[in-house]
């Protein structure tokens, strides 16, 4: 046990050597990382709660105040606090694109393995499965899940709705992605071996396919988690989200809805986008170096620069042999 | 082992021309994006004459197809020709531009590479790729190079009906042999072959060598083979260049090269050759490992492996000694003294006696 | 394979498709909201208990659900009836109709332009790595994958609107609605631009990223080495060598593409007030006009899969491996 924990622990350095070379990767990772810390300490980033309205001098609530009349980024049309929407939403977008993203990676991984490892009919349902979902456009799709569900008025959070939605139909470019690398691990000698000495299916998944595939799993996780972020706050500026704990999306909702932008308000509907976009590129800079650092692309093509294919210092001419 | 050479290589009338191709110090490094370099070429020189088949051999690695790769100029990206010369009729293809080094390729040299599935492309029919070729580089009409597509395939024995095809509707050998047609387009004096026969089986294999035999005798071509397999190698080359991490090992007539081989690697190469003749003992193979072209030894690059070496091997690298006067070969050599200036038999192994070559 | 077989495969996954999207939209609308005698003719409207028991009858909505209201409905549809909409009190056909030509002028535009010019920079992002094109397209197109549709045509709309006094929504001027097709087209045109501005920019970066990923794996392929190999330039290669094959793989990425596409309409024609099926579909989202969100969601269904069904018609014309032996 302690010999895998050590091996494990030095992959992981080995991982980190060269991932912290990686530009763009780091950008990344600090993007994300600031946006959990933005999210765990919200409470503490603001002196202000987001349904607080802010009052003038003489009592008279803030609609729309500037940020150089109130900071750091204003008021909305009620007089709240922007800034503390911002933070407090944060929360919000990224408890439902992590949930959401987390639901369908483990349907998608799960329903990936399985069809890559046993073939057959199972597999041949699922391609066929994944075809007839990409063709439905998408967010038509969702949107009359949602409305319709919500009309059934079952009593959970507009979130829970999203949550659910979100991750029963976005499962489909992870369950391809997992499956064709369960193909290539399957060829591999170990798998035959296994079998050879018995080694039943289940077995054969946990200890040998998983541990091969969890890497590529972890990758996919960051960009999936990013297309959750980005689908949450679509719908919720279409307004699917909870008005009562708005997200991102939904502060865009109220600013487009309330006329932010015919009255200039940009810093109402400007910070969160911005943030939505903070995120997701945080997420897709991840996620592209992990895959890379996983699947690394050719190092050339045929057609690349040839000035320095004769590198040897310059001669006479011809010379007759 | 004694090679069966067919026919006698030494009075042949092409042996007394001049080379069609001199390959003359030429050192190739690969630099990888961290900015290692591998030398995977170091001094190789050889020559090629009118009608003359040359074999390349040597394990994987050797850097065979880089010196073939080098001498068309179409080396991958990170691949640097860092010195010597490669004279074709006389003139250095090194010191062309890019531009002028184009009218060269398939015109003057052609190659066919391994049969690779993808090597023509799929989306053409093969007959529109062999006509690009013609008509890239010669002065003939659509209609003309139609025909002369035409004849082409039917050289190389593919049915005029299956012209049109694509080369996914091709087996292997007949792609193979599209290639072979293609690559004699634009009626080129020197053809590369890179592993022709390697992806083929035995049959096809056969079918291929005797073709490119036959085309070569009736166009008087010179051919360079690449390829592992010393056997083909016996069957249609000239002469041959036997290669070690990068540097030439034994360079020669074929019949002396295969009959009294100098260097020990290529005794080596021969011994492990399995005699039909003595089918109970033990296959022979040569131990150890290929050097490593960016840590490479300071003496011989084969002294780890080989089973003759002396003190010096490790510390010295070996010259290219000519071993023709050495050897009792006048049984098989005329004494005429312009021919033995160009069928030498040299090796690079400080146990052979003789002068040191100077290309 | 065989062209026939390759067609008539997907044709079967294209009835199969659609199948499936018929069943969900029966019974999301249908049978999900319980009363079906509401879920026909609107929440909002009063009716006595005779009326609504000869409605149920009328509508046939006393027999069972499956299959023979199913079925009732499914013929419905076929013949083009797509019921009523409550919001509009018209047939929702003739809604959808009215509303289909603006959505298709814009769609078709912000495509069309995306695709020529992310092709175009694909091209010559994978052709010539690491130079400066490349690395500010690949910058370009991850940013642009990051930013939310909406949020893109938000702030084009502000910038659009206050600094260039571009119109703030709308296909058209509300003067013009009356006008013939040909005298109102300076004006359409005028409304078009920022919102197909925010379209191609949305799905630009995504095709320049596919088209770029399938150069560089077409450049990696022997024939291209071979073709360097017979003398031909890199220009003459990347146009008759390359192109053709990197270009198979866009056709699919289009026709998929379709579908998201439609998600992008809906977004677009929402920010910007522009008068077509998207903009309409989220009115009735947002009215919970359940009969017109019915038969919106089966048109845009219908079509994205009838689009798919046509590209791999014309893949087959392209790829020769999928031609009949």
């Amino acid at each position: 046990m302690s010999e895998r924990w050590t091996l494990l622990k030095r992959n992981l350095l080995d991982f980190w050597k060269v991932f912290g070379r990686n530009r763009p990767g780091m950008l990344g990772a600090f993007l994300l990382a600031s946006s959990l810390f933005l999210a765990i300490f919200a409470p503490w980033l603001t002196p202000h709660k987001p349904t607080d309205t802010m009052r003038d001098a003489n009592g008279k609530a803030m609609t729309f105040a500037s940020p150089a009349e109130h900071g750091p980024l204003g008021t909305d049309d009620a007089g709240r606090d922007v800034w503390t929407g911002l933070v407090y939403g944060s929360r919000i977008s990224l408890m439902v694109g992590f949930v959401a993203g987390l639901l369908s990676m483990v349907i998608g991984s799960l329903l990936g393995i399985l069809a890559g490892y046993f073939g057959g009919w199972v597999d041949n349902l699922l391609m066929r499965a994944t075809d007839v979902l990409l063709v439905i456009p998408d967010i038509p799709l969702t949107l009359i899940l949602v409305a319709s569900v919500r009309q059934l008025n079952l009593g959970v959070s507009p979130l829970v709705i999203l949550i659910l939605v979100i991750g029963l139909l976005y499962w489909t470019s992870t369950a391809r992605l997992i499956r064709s690398q369960v193909l290539t691990i399957k060829e591999r000698q170990f798998v035959a071996r296994a079998r050879a000495i018995g080694a039943g299916h289940a077995h054969i998944i946990l200890k040998h396919i998983i541990p091969q595939v969890m890497p590529l799993i972890v990758a996919n996780t960051v960009l999936i988690v990013s297309t959750a972020i980005l689908v949450e706050s679509g719908l919720a500026f279409l307004g699917l989200g909870d008005p009562t704990q708005p997200s991102w999306g939904t502060m865009i909702n109220f600013a487009f809805d309330r006329n932010a932008i015919t009255n200039g308000a940009w810093w109402f509907y400007l910070p969160p986008g911005l943030a939505i976009v903070w995120v997701s590129l945080g997420c897709v800079l991840l996620g592209n170096v992990l895959e890379e650092m996983l699947n690394p692309r050719l190092a050339s093509h045929h057609l690349e620069d040839e000035s320095h294919m004769v590198a040897r210092p310059a001669t006479e001419s011809a010379v007759k042999g | 082992m004694t090679v069966d050479v067919h026919w006698s290589v030494t009075d042949t009338p092409k042996n007394h021309a001049a080379p069609l191709l001199s390959v003359r110090h030429l050192s190739t490094d690969f630099v990888s994006a961290e900015g290692k370099v591998a030398h995977a070429l170091e001094d190789v020189s050889f020559d090629v004459r009118p009608g003359e088949t040359l074999g390349l051999v040597g394990e994987s690695g050797c850097g065979k197809t880089t010196t073939m790769m080098s001498l068309m100029r179409l080396l991958p990206a990170a691949g640097r020709i860092t010195s010597g010369q490669v004279l074709f009729d006389g003139k250095d293809l090194l010191a062309l531009s890019e531009n002028q080094m184009r009218g060269y390729r398939w015109k003057e040299m052609a190659m066919v590479f391994q049969s690779a599935m993808n090597a023509l492309n799929p989306v053409y029919t093969v007959a529109e790729q062999i006509r690009e070729a013609i008509l890239l580089h010669g002065v003939m009409d659509r209609s003309a190079a139609d025909k002369r597509v035409e004849e082409l395939l039917d050289r190389v024995g593919i049915a005029k009906t299956r012209k049109n095809q694509y080369p996914h509707q091709y087996s292997g050998g007949m792609r193979q042999r599209a290639m072979i047609a293609m690559a004699l387009a634009c009626q080129p004096r020197l053809l590369f072959a890179d592993e022709p026969t390697t992806a083929l089986d035995v049959m096809v294999q056969a079918q291929v060598l005797e073709l490119l035999k036959t085309i070569q005798r009736e166009l008087g071509l010179a051919v360079v083979l690449v390829t592992h397999d010393l056997g083909v190698v016996a069957e249609i080359c000239d002469s041959v260049v036997v290669m070690y991490g990068g540097k030439v090992a034994e360079y020669g007539p074929i019949d002396l090269v295969y009959n009294h081989p100098q260097h020990p690697y290529t005794q080596r190469l021969l011994e492990a050759f399995p005699d039909l003749n003595k089918p109970g003992d033990v296959l022979a193979s040569i131990p150890g490992y290929p050097p490593r072209l960016n840590a490479l030894p300071p003496g011989c690059r084969f002294e780890p492996r080989c089973h003759r070496k002396i003190e010096i091997c490790a510390s010295v690298s070996p010259k290219l000694i000519d071993v023709s006067q050495a050897q009792e070969e006048g049984t098989l050599r005329g004494k005429k003294e312009g021919e033995l200036s160009s069928l030498r038999h040299v090796a690079a192994c400080h146990l052979c006696q003789g002068p040191e070559v100077t290309y | 394979m065989n062209r026939r077989d390759y067609l008539l495969r997907k044709l079967l996954m294209a009835l199969v498709t659609l199948a499936v999207v018929v069943l969900m939209d029966f019974y999301l609308f249908r049978v999900l909201p319980g009363d079906p005698v509401r879920a026909v003719i609107g929440r909002n409207v009063r009716i006595s208990r005779e009326a609504q028991e000869a409605l149920r009858v009328q509508f046939g909505l006393d027999k069972p659900i499956f299959p023979d209201q199913f079925l009732a409905t499914v013929a419905q549809w076929a013949t083009g009836n797509l019921g009523l909409s409550w919001s509009f009190r018209k047939p929702v056909t003739e809604i959808l109709a009215a509303k289909l030509g603006n959505t298709l002028i814009l769609v078709t535009l912000g495509q069309l332009l995306s695709i020529v010019l992310g092709v175009a920079l694909g091209l010559f992002a994978g052709w010539k790595r690491k130079t400066a094109v490349d690395v500010s397209s690949l910058a370009f197109s991850l940013v642009t994958w990051a930013i939310p549709t909406f949020w893109l045509g938000i702030i084009l709309l502000a910038a659009g609107s206050t600094w260039l006094g571009l119109p703030t929504g709308g296909a058209l001027d509300t003067s013009n609605l009356d006008k013939p097709l040909w005298e109102t087209l300076p004006d359409r045109a005028y409304h078009l631009i920022l919102p197909t501005l925010t379209f191609t920019i949305v799905y630009l970066g995504e095709y320049m990223l596919i088209m770029r990923s399938s150069v560089l794996e077409v450049l990696s392929e022997d024939y291209i080495l071979t073709a360097k190999a017979k003398g031909l330039s890199h220009w003459q290669i990347l146009r008759r060598h390359a192109l053709k094959n990197a270009m198979l793989p866009i056709i699919t990425l289009i026709a998929l593409n379709l579908g998201f596409t439609v998600a992008g309409a809906i977004y677009i024609e929402t920010v910007f007030s522009y008068d077509g099926l998207g903009k309409l579909f989220q009115d009735a989202l947002d009215k919970q006009d359940f009969p017109l969100l019915q038969g919106a969601f089966l048109l845009l269904a219908v079509t994205v899969i009838g689009a798919n069904l046509v590209a791999d018609l014309l893949y087959t014309y392209l790829d020769p491996r999928v031609k009949a032996t």
